[in-house]
């Protein structure tokens, strides 16, 4: 097709090992856009919510977007969705890498996983030779293992997804790793993936991706492309140091979680975790994924001593889980455990959040001692790589710590000192000193997340325009237009960071001339909205919990800082963020809306 | 006379080259339509893009039983269609590699500079790949002036 898209779906049943392809649903495509929004459309029509996540009954859909592997900046992505065994919501999640562009050179937009298999199998897609092919032999093994395995029986340049040992044994924040390094990291859709006993996707393509108006298209994108080297974050700050730039940027706030958020969030040591840090001793090389200009990503090295190492990252989410988070400065550990948590495949947000949270457990007394088998305090980086690595290998306490802080402190009798949203972490900045992010984290449809909607931008970076963190007026109302447009982007199949440097204009430029629409701006943003409340809907049906933060962002008073003596004022956002999404005051979206959204016939 | 050099130390990976490359050829995205690849070594944390080097003496050109290929005045070794029978002879006979068949294509095709402006160096967002004058060119050269500069400092 010429319209961004490829025009086809596979549908493979690992059951009975059926492969069919079928025609991409134009309808669902135009309402919904793609990978994120258009995986959540497949999955809400043809999954029941009450469906338990760990059961054949549920699916696993592989989605690109219109703009997935074309020149639109930072193009790289795809979304793995499914009903997430650890939080129960719709669970979406977002990589980059070449996978995702691969899969549509090949010719799909998108698989659809059914039912399970009883021995483990990887699907191998070499243009239409599609094949699902034993995977006994890669059973057990980790990320890097698998990976190279399969280049070596497929050939080097396909490009692989897969899952490790810790998805296969159910930890509940197993991510799919694709070209070795990159995660659809959040939410469990590794392990979901692992109990289909899928173990990976090997592919393959040849075939070319056409928009609808090809000159108008290339001179949207490099004009984006312009935007993006002339900002200051996207053509300099994110490229020279990373996303751990973010970590003395925040800190300045006192926005920095410290001790599971029990020390307050600031946290005097940070420099030691930056990212000017990292690329001053650390730092071998930065990486794009495909076809970005920003290029974020780092590989590092730690040289010498207890945690030699080496990989990509860390990200600054992962700096502070296993960093301020376990009051920890110590970057070689810091690197070490991100490491491992891509070599294993595991999501390094919630494995730091669990091992911060165990810390405080243990530290209270609450977490015997034997039961972890070593001490496990705060600020003990030894221990905290141990914990992670158990973690990642699934033995000894590391099945506990596998389940993720929410259950691990429900086990130990205080799930009040899970620093979680609906089960899962919540990521490294404070809502106490950051209003809107704890608003965001309240109402994020997948749980304690970050980028659904990332108001840290206005909030602390000042794009695209500043706004206190400190205080909570017109965030409701700025948090509701974020989340849509993050909707609408990831939908597209370009990189969320991008958005620091380009907006709604942009973006529905370039998606207009990929598929030839002539929508307005604000009918393209409706796509994000609409994408917004279809995961709503499919929430309220699964019998998600209702929003709010942990107590102690409500009423723990933040120790020091900036926003000393703060809490998160979630009472006085809540109201206010449903009537701007003009839902009712219990937070479900009206008929009205939906009449609106044209979303009123729908099944969910 | 400019032409096409790389810094593969600059290279992030990204396959931008590839994306604009394919795109200025044949208005697709398709990296196997690209006159361009770049290869990553993730042991070594290396990104190497690889494209023609317009040969000085190219043996496409040479083989070539039609006489199809020729310099244009950029440099360049290209392709007249008009003359090509689509043999594929030059495809063998080029020892790197840098020319290509793609049944999207249904013809054999190369680097032709864009005609003065590679859209690959244009593109770079790392500048990886610059197409520049290489008669001019000593900064490797100037780097080894400046480490005996250095040394000579130190020790004096």
């Amino acid at each position: 097709m010429k319209n961004g898209y490829i025009g086809k779906i596979l549908r493979v049943d690992l059951k009975t090992g059926s492969i069919k392809t079928e025609p991409l649903n134009q309808k669902s495509a135009s309402d919904y856009v793609g990978a994120r929004g258009l995986g959540t459309k497949y999955f809400c029509d043809e999954c029941d919510p009450k469906v338990d996540p760990l059961s054949p009954e549920n699916k696993l859909i592989i989605m690109t977007g219109p703009l997935t592997g074309t020149a639109a900046t930072s193009s790289g992505r795809y979304n793995a969705v499914a009903k997430s065994p650890l939080t129960g919501t719709i669970g979406a999640a977002n990589s980059g890498g070449h996978f995702g562009p691969e899969l549509k050179y090949a010719g799909y937009d998108g698989i659809i996983f059914e039912n399970a298999s009883e021995k483990p199998v990887y699907l191998y897609i070499n243009d239409s030779q599609v094949e699902l092919r034993d995977a006994s032999h890669l059973w057990g093994k980790d990320v890097y293992e698998t990976t190279d395995l399969l280049n070596e029986e497929c050939g080097e340049t396909f490009r692989i997804a897969c899952v490790s040992a810790a998805a296969e044994e159910g930890n509940l924040f197993a991510g799919i790793m694709n070209d070795k390094h990159r995660a659809a990291g959040r939410g469990g859709i590794g392990t979901v993936m692992g109990s289909k006993k899928l173990k990976a996707i090997a592919v393959k393509g040849t075939g070319s991706v056409e928009v609808a108006r090809p000159q108008p298209f290339f001179h949207e994108c490099i004009s984006a492309r312009e935007k993006l080297a002339a900002h200051p974050v996207t053509g300099a700050g994110l490229s020279a140091y990373g996303t751990m730039i973010l970590v003395n940027i925040v800190n300045g706030v006192g926005g920095l979680p410290v001790n599971n958020g029990s020390a307050g969030s600031l946290f005097d040591t940070a420099d030691s975790i930056s990212g000017e840090e990292l690329a001053a001793k650390h730092l071998l090389k930065n990486k794009g994924c495909f076809g970005c200009s920003i290029g974020c990503g780092r590989v590092a090295e730690i040289k010498e001593g207890a945690f030699k190492s080496r990989g990509e990252g860390p990200e600054y989410e992962a700096g502070w889980s296993f960093g301020a988070d376990c009051g920890i400065d110590d970057l070689g550990a810091v690197c070490n455990a991100n490491f491992l948590c891509n070599q294993y495949g595991i999501d390094p947000i919630t494995m730091g959040a669990t091992i911060a949270c165990a810390m405080e457990l243990y530290e209270k007394g609450y977490l015997p001692e034997e039961d972890i088998g070593f001490p496990l305090r705060f600020g003990d980086a030894a221990a905290m790589v141990k914990a992670c690595e158990l973690t990642c290998k699934m033995e000894g306490f590391g099945k506990i710590l596998g389940l993720g802080s929410y259950r691990m402190a429900e086990k130990y009798g205080h799930p009040e000192l899970s620093m979680s949203v609906k089960k899962q972490e919540m990521p490294a900045y404070d809502g106490r000193a950051i209003q809107g992010i704890g608003l965001e984290y309240a109402t994020s449809n997948r749980g304690g997340c970050h980028v659904r909607g990332y108001m840290i931008s206005p909030e602390v970076l000042g794009i695209p325009m500043q706004m206190d963190p400190l205080v909570t007026k017109d965030k409701p109302a700025t948090l509701k237009l974020f989340q849509d447009l993050t909707a609408l982007c990831d939908a597209t199949g370009i990189c969320l960071f991008t958005t620091f440097g380009i907006g709604l204009p942009e973006i529905a430029g370039m998606y207009r001339e990929a598929v030839g629409s002539d929508e307005s701006d604000a009918e393209i943003l409706l796509k994000g909205e609409r994408i917004w409340n279809l995961e709503k809907r499919f929430n309220i049906a699964a019998g998600v919990e209702k929003d709010t933060l942990p107590p102690r962002l409500l009423r723990e008073k933040l120790p020091n800082g900036p926003a000393e003596g703060q809490v998160n004022e979630l009472h006085t956002m809540l109201a206010e963020y449903y009537a701007a999404r003009g839902w009712d005051a219990e937070g479900v979206p009206t008929e009205a809306k939906m009449q609106e959204l044209g979303m009123a016939s729908d099944r969910l | 006379m400019k032409q096409l050099t790389i810094k593969p130390e600059k290279c992030i990976g990204c396959r931008t080259c590839e994306l604009v490359c394919s795109f200025g050829h044949f208005e697709k995205f398709n990296p196997k339509m690209a006159n361009v690849t770049v290869f990553e070594y993730d042991a070594e944390a290396v990104a190497v893009p690889v494209m023609c080097l317009q040969c000085e003496e190219p043996s496409c050109l040479s083989v070539c039983p039609v006489k199809a290929i020729s310099r244009d005045e950029h440099g360049a070794v290209v392709i007249n269609y008009n003359k090509c029978i689509g043999c594929r002879m030059c495809l063998n006979a080029c020892p790197l590699g840098n020319i290509t068949y793609h049944p999207e294509a249904r013809r054999v095709f190369k680097c032709d500079l864009c005609g003065g402006d590679p859209k690959c160096a244009k593109y770079c967002p790392g500048h990886a790949i610059v197409f520049e004058d290489t008669d001019t060119l000593p900064d490797k050269r100037k780097l080894v002036g400046e480490r005996y500069r250095d040394v000579l400092v130190k020790e004096a």
